[in-house]
């Protein structure tokens, strides 16, 4: 189980990226992996979260999750898995801030709320008794970290608690991203996704370990997994070039006219699947809702799904919402 | 002597952020309360909004039961709309439910659960041949080595160290203990199976693609059969041959959690729809207090804050009040809201669907349940329980894994999904059981969007708070009893809230608004 040059490349950006990946690089990984004593300490946090990146987490495969853990980084503290909790759990936190440790990559999971720290707190000051705020967690912990990663869309760009309520355009707890939280620091990075595919998480950490950085994009994604779009890869690609639409979920043809988001997100996801291949977004027949990108779920006023027209003539949509006409793109309607 | 207050802070190997606080006196819990420490407004966020973005939107409220949501959103909107599900749509919804049933079930009890019970250092231990476990023990005997003395040293073997410490915490057995470790790394695999066979149906997990109103926008192709139906052999294999012998195994090394974090009152929803009317289930639908179960009534649902942080009207029917969410409310200590049924607080979840299930006279369910007592001579009312629930979760995997192979056979070759157009108005009720238990969603629809949304949720019954009349949420008085031998490693407080399996984000989630969006039917 553990990492050969197939599974290195295939995690690095999939079969078809390995011309991207030099030799140099792998007998480079080896031999760092190889010392145990060298291995990156991980510490995960969870704020306003749903733990379905900690789930997606564990569907790592080749490597898997144990080899992962076993070999490939040291994980401090995971809240969804760790052996200690409470006082047991919180202490590796507190000598982590204490001892001003800085030999750990900061992971976290979800958004943080800036309107007050009771909205998302973990333990408490033994002393005071004073509840704390993960915000607080993690600014201390940032502050020495090797980098920050953002785990998934909502640690990425706020995501789903960072929306507004549509009728009061009011976000109920002020939910940041995290690089919100750090703004002007260099060393923070994204891997958005509602969740982010395992490989992702895991590639970009190796790559960190090893290499240092990787190239990002403009919303800090690292572009070997975000930098083409889901339209470019999909497998009904040669439906839209035949000009054939789907009308109905599960129907044969290219789904954009049920809003499918394909051509606005960048993702691998039509290349590199789902669960060991099990799936994937557009395959199923439901369409790319755009999860890795900035603006979900928001996509302006548009929101998820939109019935369109596709029209390559005039570029109107229309909706097919019974008396409801809606015009503009994709993204900015 | 006076009472001393015990804390855990977090309690991990959850979903989500909950932590206990206990009063111990003479060594037992005296008292308790249940804290949500975590707050999002998702129900707010959906206002306004598309109704067929819900479904999308509601299975972020969590990663380990998306599954659940999703649907629960799909039947309520096509209550709203109007529609029932297409037939082959129900079936790939019930694989889908089935399979992720499976997953968080396998995930509790060897990820989340099994550390409270099984001693990981037992690896150094280890002198057999298994690869794997080789590994493992040679990994840990490294930690300590190369960590010791280090900045670091503290979180060596992390994450499964440092952990709660004391005499007799956990299984003295060497055999016993390696044999869980194994399973622990092979529950790792047959977990992610689970969620293949989610991804075969549903695109990927966590967070399937395919649910929509009127059914699954999926087709059963041969291929995606092939592949579910084969992870589910192997599933199967593991919950029959390894699952069962370990709850057993732990059983019978803590037989005394027969006897703590008991509970006597049940309320299940009723799972795995066996036709579209939304009547008829595989695990029937009722409350139970003693052995008569009775009819569900959802009108008779409220939920109350005088100790959860909103500032709004209480004892309101879901879809009736306006919340205010509240950071600083005197007196109250958490998210979470309590749910009350006629005013009664009820426990939901494998032990409630299990319950309600044997005293329907369902005859699967009682031939496992009583076999599976049998092995410790004990009658149905020991299963009311902390071990009750492990050994629920387990009687679900085995006659899921069955079940499944039946509606495989079902699937015939018509369509997957009705159609639907969205209404100007409408309003909808979505009843389903999650892996944690009953879950419903409702939804008020105006002018093409949502007006209203609201989902009470699993562990929102269970964790909940006092009530207005101050009377406990079910954990809460679960714990009454606990024996706590040390103050500072409350590790069978622990284990008796992880028997419940929370999940708080689902749990926290309620709208904020500012003012009342429509007058609602009370279902």
């Amino acid at each position: 189980m553990s990492l050969n040059r197939r599974d290195f490349i295939k995690i690095m950006g999939g079969t078809t990226a390995a011309v991207a990946f030099p030799g140099v690089m792998i007998q480079g990984c080896k031999k760092a992996l190889e010392k145990a004593a060298e291995r990156t300490n991980i510490i995960w946090l969870e704020g306003q979260s749903c733990s379905g990146c900690s789930v997606s987490l564990l569907n790592k495969l080749n490597p898997d999750i144990v080899s992962v853990i076993t070999e490939h980084i040291s994980l401090n503290y995971q809240g969804v898995v760790m052996g200690g909790t409470g006082s047991a759990a919180t202490r590796v936190l507190e000598e982590a801030v204490k001892k001003q440790r800085k030999d750990f990559i900061l992971l976290v999971e979800g958004s943080i709320p800036t309107k007050s720290d009771i909205y998302c707190t973990l333990g408490e000051d033994e002393k005071s008794h004073r509840a704390i705020g993960v915000r607080e967690w993690v600014e201390e912990l940032g502050k020495n970290a090797i980098a920050i990663v953002s785990i998934g869309t909502c640690a990425a760009y706020g995501g789903i608690p960072a929306a507004n309520n549509r009728l009061t355009n009011v976000n109920p707890t002020g939910a940041v991203s995290v690089q919100e939280l750090f703004k002007g620091k260099k060393n923070v990075l994204n891997i958005p996704g509602c969740p982010p595919h395992p490989d992702w998480m895991v590639g970009t950490l190796l790559h960190l370990l090893l290499k240092g950085m990787p190239k990002l994009d403009e919303f800090n994604r690292p572009v070997m997994y975000y930098g083409k779009t889901v339209h470019e890869k999909c497998e009904r690609l040669s439906y839209y070039k035949k000009g054939i639409f789907a009308k109905e979920w599960g129907d044969r043809g290219c789904l954009y006219e049920l809003g499918c988001l394909g051509m606005d997100t960048g993702c691998d996801i039509p290349v590199r699947k789902w669960n060991n291949g099990a799936g994937s977004c557009t395959d199923c027949g439901s369409g790319c809702i755009g999860c890795t990108e900035k603006v979900f779920p928001e996509f302006g006023r548009r929101g998820i799904y939109q019935r369109l027209h596709a029209d390559n003539t005039t570029g109107v949509n229309s909706s097919r919402v019974p008396g409801k006409k809606v015009s503009g793109g994709v993204i900015n309607g | 002597m006076a009472s001393q207050k015990v804390l855990i802070d977090p309690l991990t190997r959850i979903e989500g952020h909950l932590s206990i606080e206990m009063d111990v006196q003479d060594g037992k819990v005296v008292d308790a309360k249940c804290r949500g420490d975590m707050y999002r407004g998702f129900e707010s966020i959906l206002q306004g909004r598309n109704p067929v973005d819900a479904q999308q939107i509601v299975m972020r409220i969590c990663g380990v039961c998306p599954v659940s949501h999703g649907q629960a959103s799909s039947k309520c909107l096509e209550d709203a709309f109007k529609i029932k599900p297409a037939k082959n749509g129900r079936l790939l919804r019930n694989l889908l439910l089935g399979a992720n049933f499976l997953q968080s079930h396998i995930l509790h009890f060897y990820h989340l659960a099994a550390l409270d019970f099984v001693d990981i250092t037992a690896i150094l231990q280890y002198k057999g041949s298994d690869s794997v476990l080789i590994r493992i023990k040679d990994w840990v005997n490294n930690e300590f080595k190369v960590k010791k003395g280090r900045v670091d040293e503290l979180t060596a073997a992390g994450p499964f160290l440092p952990r709660y410490e004391g005499k007799d915490f956990y299984i003295k057995d060497v055999a016993t203990n390696i044999d869980a470790i194994a399973g622990y790394v092979r529950a790792l695999d047959i977990r992610q199976k689970t969620h293949q066979m989610v991804a075969a149906f549903g695109g990927r997990a966590p967070h399937p693609i395919s649910m929509v109103p009127g059914g699954v926008t999926t087709e059963p192709t041969r291929e995606r059969i092939k592949n579910f139906k084969s992870n589910l052999k192997d599933v199967e294999k593991f919950v029959n041959e390894i699952y069962v012998g370990h709850v057993v195994a732990v059983a019978k090394a803590f037989p005394e959690y027969f006897k703590l974090g008991r509970y006597d009152s049940f309320l299940s929803y009723g799972a795995f729809d066996k036709d579209e009317d939304r009547k008829d289930f595989m695990f029937e639908q009722g409350l139970l207090s003693g052995k008569k179960p009775e009819k569900l009534d959802t009108s008779k649902i409220r939920e109350q804050v005088r100790y959860a942080r909103y500032r709004s009207g209480s004892s309101l029917h879901p879809l009736k009040g306006e919340t205010v969410g509240d950071p600083n409310k005197a007196g109250a200590y958490s998210w979470v809201k309590a749910p009350r049924y006629d005013d009664r607080p009820l426990e939901v979840g494998p032990l409630a669907r299990i319950v309600v299930a044997y005293h329907s006279g369902n005859k699967q369910v009682k031939s496992e349940l009583n076999a599976l007592l049998k092995n410790f001579n004990l009658e149905v009312p020991s299963a009311l329980s902390a071990l009750g629930r492990h050994a629920s979760r387990v009687i679900e995997c085995k006659l899921i894994t069955k079940q499944c192979h039946e509606w495989l056979d079902e699937l015939d070759s018509g369509k997957t999904r009705n159609s639907y157009d969205i209404p100007e108005t409408g309003e909808g009720e979505g009843l389903i059981e999650a892996p944690r238990g009953a879950l419903g969603h409702w939804i008020v629809v105006k002018d093409h969007k949502i007006a209203n949304y609201q989902a009470v949720v699993p562990t929102t019954w269970f964790c909940s708070p006092r009530d207005d009349k101050g009377v406990r949420g079910p954990v809460e008085q679960a714990l009454i009893g606990t024996p706590i031998s040390d103050p500072n490693n409350p590790i069978e407080g622990a284990r008796v809230v992880r028997s419940f399996d929370p999940c708080l984000a689902c749990a926290i989630h309620v709208v904020e608004g500012d003012r009342e969006i429509g007058k609602f039917r009370v279902c």
